[in-house]
């Protein structure tokens, strides 16, 4: 089979004398969804910033692969390649919209900026690409100059899938993306991101700490406590047979997930 | 340097009142340091010069004096100024492109003063020209330096409020950004609202403001012979443009930059291609269009026969 | 002999840590090897753990002890100790499951659920979906509801749909779960010929019918399964 896209060992980092992560590891290869779950403060986010670069470890190293097989140690390569890695390789989808939208922007500038920061330099083109993702989204393509803050809450957070795909990445950090909408929201928002997923062919790393989202959307499954991964493997075996106290417990506490 | 001052109109001696002075070091203020500013801030000021010719574009932070004038009148540009001018120097300070308005006379008297140098207001004459919101019609030559005042340095100031953040965006050249807001203009007005203080790139790396010039002059920008400095007093920063700098205005391939200009002729002298102002002529909406660019206007009425400029 | 399947000493057990780590046994030393075109029904009373065996082959469940060999492109692979990836790829090329119960995907309509496994083995869309109608049809599944999410559907509604997606990639070793518990008389003549059909296309078939009829129908032998059967 294929090495892994994105693999990472020994990851550790403390704040204070907390353990946010405690020699985690962690692979994911193309294609693949993988969730990573637990309680608040399990440290899941923070493994999620660690991945993507946004943190450093105190100990550890994430290597990423790049399509012409190049591997690179994140933490090591410089802010600059990091960055041209972030914004066209990668992808970030964030619990919040304002966290990852422009709010003061038109929805069709929103999904246009990565086409812009990696060259686009044609109007027509950048405008034909966002009204045709805005579609892709379910958004309707006559609201590609209104503001964001004008949008629902599902609204935003399908832009902001929209505004993270339009440059087609290969790898997508995502930190709670249903958290804070409604249920019947979620559902639409899951389904989206589950076709385009599917669609794609992307590979995304999924914090949450909704079950049954993980259920929908992940292949495999990371459940972490304390800042360390108590169990992990395919997603249907780790919820319907649950080996650790703490996925049991996890497990039990959701409704019919 | 020539001690007879060149002929000139009779009408520019006497809005100038005699202060033309060609003998420097004649009319200097004792008690003064030439150009007003230390030899050690002159130093320091030179020095970041030296820095941004090397790095085009690049904002080089300095270490800003108080000047016996406010922020925002030209502190920035008045430093740079004394950090270049010698006693051999003539100077030519414009303001919106006319000589003769307060700003711009304030500035040649200053340093006619504490410099003891020469002034004019003929743009070709001139070895330094300080300039606030214009750059002349008249085309800058080899040996000439321009002086830009600048009130905002930061050409992404308005699109990412936190600085160290543009700072990174500069290191990295990650300018999708300013894209973005041209996109926002064309999607929203059909075209680019950017009508001054349009951003360039310069040497095809940095970003930059070109101070509040009409987009008009940015044209005039790109491969100048001339040397572009240019200081921001207020926001502690220096850039500059070095002689025959490849200046691009942003734009798309499908909305490329086009200056604008008022659809008319100078009513003064009948320019068709330099930057007019609208000027309102009386209390019942009449008005006229001139030239910005006052001693270009004057040279070209100069020019044609009398009755014909009457 | 030639299988498609076989377990040797396949045991389970739950440990369940919040009743104060009460171990349960339920299976231990399972032998069972189905040939290909064979089907063999599990029988055994209520509780036997008839279901956990089945839950166990398909790797829903992970094992406790001993292996479960299959038949994965070729070669013999060891479904307990697989890597998850490898566990999605036999799912995907070598071994179907048909529950009792469709876990429904909010707003996919029904031809694509159907259609989803086809297309995860590469076949184009429209192959895939034109192979989708057709079994649905032949499950007396109206067209009117295909373009439906089958949500609202009723409890026979969609265990054809799920009836469908298992059998429409033709899975080497197909695993069923009660596979007509809702159905009428007409459509589980249609699963028996589904049955039958797979079984003739040389498909290893392992199944839990309470429906004796169907049982006596499809199944080749019962194998038993007793709580605890090898302890004894």
């Amino acid at each position: 089979m294929s090495p892994p896209l994105l693999e990472a060992r020994g990851l550790s980092l403390r704040y204070g004398a907390v353990p946010a992560l405690d020699d985690v590891a962690l692979s994911i290869w193309p294609g693949e969804v993988v969730a990573i779950v637990g309680e608040s403060g399990s440290g899941k986010t923070t493994l999620l910033r660690v991945l993507s670069g946004l943190l450093r470890p105190e100990a550890g190293t994430v290597l990423y692969r790049a399509p012409a097989g190049a591997t690179h140690a994140v933490h090591d390569m410089g802010e600059a390649a990091l960055r041209r890695l972030q914004r066209t390789d990668w992808g970030f989808v964030h619990q919040n919209p304002r966290d990852g939208l422009r709010l003061g922007i038109s929805a069709g500038g929103n999904i246009g900026e990565r086409l812009m920061a990696t060259g686009a330099r044609h109007y027509g083109t950048i405008r034909g690409a966002a009204t045709e993702w805005l579609k892709r989204v379910e958004i309707d393509p006559a609201r590609i100059d209104g503001l964001p803050r004008t949008f629902s809450g599902g609204m935003q957070q399908r832009l902001q899938i929209a505004r993270t795909l339009v440059t087609h990445p290969r790898l997508v950090f995502m930190d709670e993306p249903t958290g804070g909408l409604d249920v019947s929201v979620q559902a639409r928002l899951l389904d989206l991101i589950r076709a385009l997923v599917a669609d794609l062919g992307l590979s995304v790393l999924l914090v949450t700490h909704d079950i049954a989202a993980a259920r929908l959307l992940a292949h495999r499954m990371l459940v972490m406590r304390q800042g360390r991964v108590v169990e992990e493997g395919l997603t249907d075996r780790v919820l319907d047979d649950p080996q650790h106290e703490y996925t049991q417990l996890l497990v039990a506490s959701v409704l019919a997930a | 340097m020539s001690a007879v001052p060149a002929a000139r109109p009779a009408e520019d001696a006497a809005a100038e009142g005699g202060e033309d002075r060609s003998d420097g070091s004649a009319g200097r203020l004792a008690g003064y340091n030439l150009g007003y500013l230390d030899e050690n801030t002159k130093r320091m000021i030179r020095r970041t010069l030296l820095k941004a010719v090397a790095i085009p574009g690049h904002q080089v932070p300095f270490g800003s004096r108080e000047m016996p004038l406010p922020y925002g009148w030209g502190t920035g540009g008045i430093q740079v100024t004394a950090a270049v001018i010698g006693p051999e120097d003539r100077l030519k300070v414009i303001d919106q492109g006319a000589d003769d308005t307060t700003n711009a006379v304030s500035i040649r008297r200053f340093f006619a003063r504490v410099a003891g140098v020469a002034t004019t207001e003929r743009t070709r004459e001139a070895s330094i020209i300080q300039t606030r919101h214009r750059i002349p019609e008249t085309p800058l030559r080899e040996g000439q330096i321009i002086v830009y005042q600048v009130p905002m340095p930061e050409p992404l100031f308005r699109l990412e409020p936190r600085v160290a953040e543009t700072r990174r965006m500069h290191a990295l050249a990650d300018y999708g950004l300013m894209h973005v807001k041209l996109y926002e203009d064309i999607a929203r007005h059909g075209q680019v609202a950017i009508s001054y203080n349009y951003p360039v790139m310069v040497n095809g790396r940095y970003l930059m403001a070109p101070s509040p010039i009409p987009s008009f002059d940015n044209p005039k920008m790109d491969r100048m012979p001339a040397l572009q400095l240019f200081g921001a007093g207020r926001e502690k920063r220096i850039y500059a443009v070095p002689p025959y700098t490849a200046v691009k205005s942003l734009d798309f391939e499908d909305h490329p930059f086009q200056p604008v200009r008022a659809p008319a002729a100078c009513a003064l002298c009948g320019s068709q291609e330099s930057y007019l102002d609208e000027v309102v002529t009386d209390d019942r909406g009449g008005r006229i269009f001139v030239c910005s660019d006052t001693d270009y206007c004057h040279t070209r009425q100069a020019a044609q026969p009398r009755e014909a400029a009457e | 002999m030639s299988w498609a399947l076989r377990t040797e000493g396949l045991g389970k057990a739950f440990t369940l840590h919040l009743q104060g780590g009460t171990r349960i046994p339920v299976l231990h030393g399972v032998e069972l090897a189905v040939a290909p075109g064979e089907c063999v029904a599990l029988a055994g009373p209520s509780g036997a753990g008839k279901s956990t065996l089945m839950r166990c082959l398909y790797g829903n469940y992970g094992a406790g002890e001993g292996r479960i060999l299959l038949r994965h492109h070729g070669a013999e692979t060891d479904l307990a100790t697989a890597d998850p990836r490898l566990v999605r790829e036999v799912r995907r090329d070598t071994l179907g499951y048909v529950s009792q119960f469709l876990r429904v995907i909010p707003r996919v309509p029904t031809i694509d659920i159907v259609a989803e496994p086809l297309m995860e083995r590469g076949m184009p869309r429209g192959e895939a979906r034109a192979r989708a109608a057709a079994l649905l049809a032949r499950l007396n599944l109206p067209a009117r509801l295909h373009g439906l999410p089958p949500a609202t559907f009723s409890g026979g509604e969609q265990q054809r749909v799920n009836l469908a997606r298992g059998f429409a990639p033709h899975y080497p070793i197909l695993l069923l779960d009660e596979p007509t518990a809702s159905l009428d008389a007409g459509n589980r003549a249609v699963v028996i010929g589904l049955i039958e059909e797979a079984k003739r296309a040389g498909t290893a078939i392992i199944g839990i019918f309470h429906d004796a009829e169907v049982r006596d129908c499809v199944a080749d032998r019962l194998f038993e399964v007793t709580p605890m059967q090898a302890a004894a």
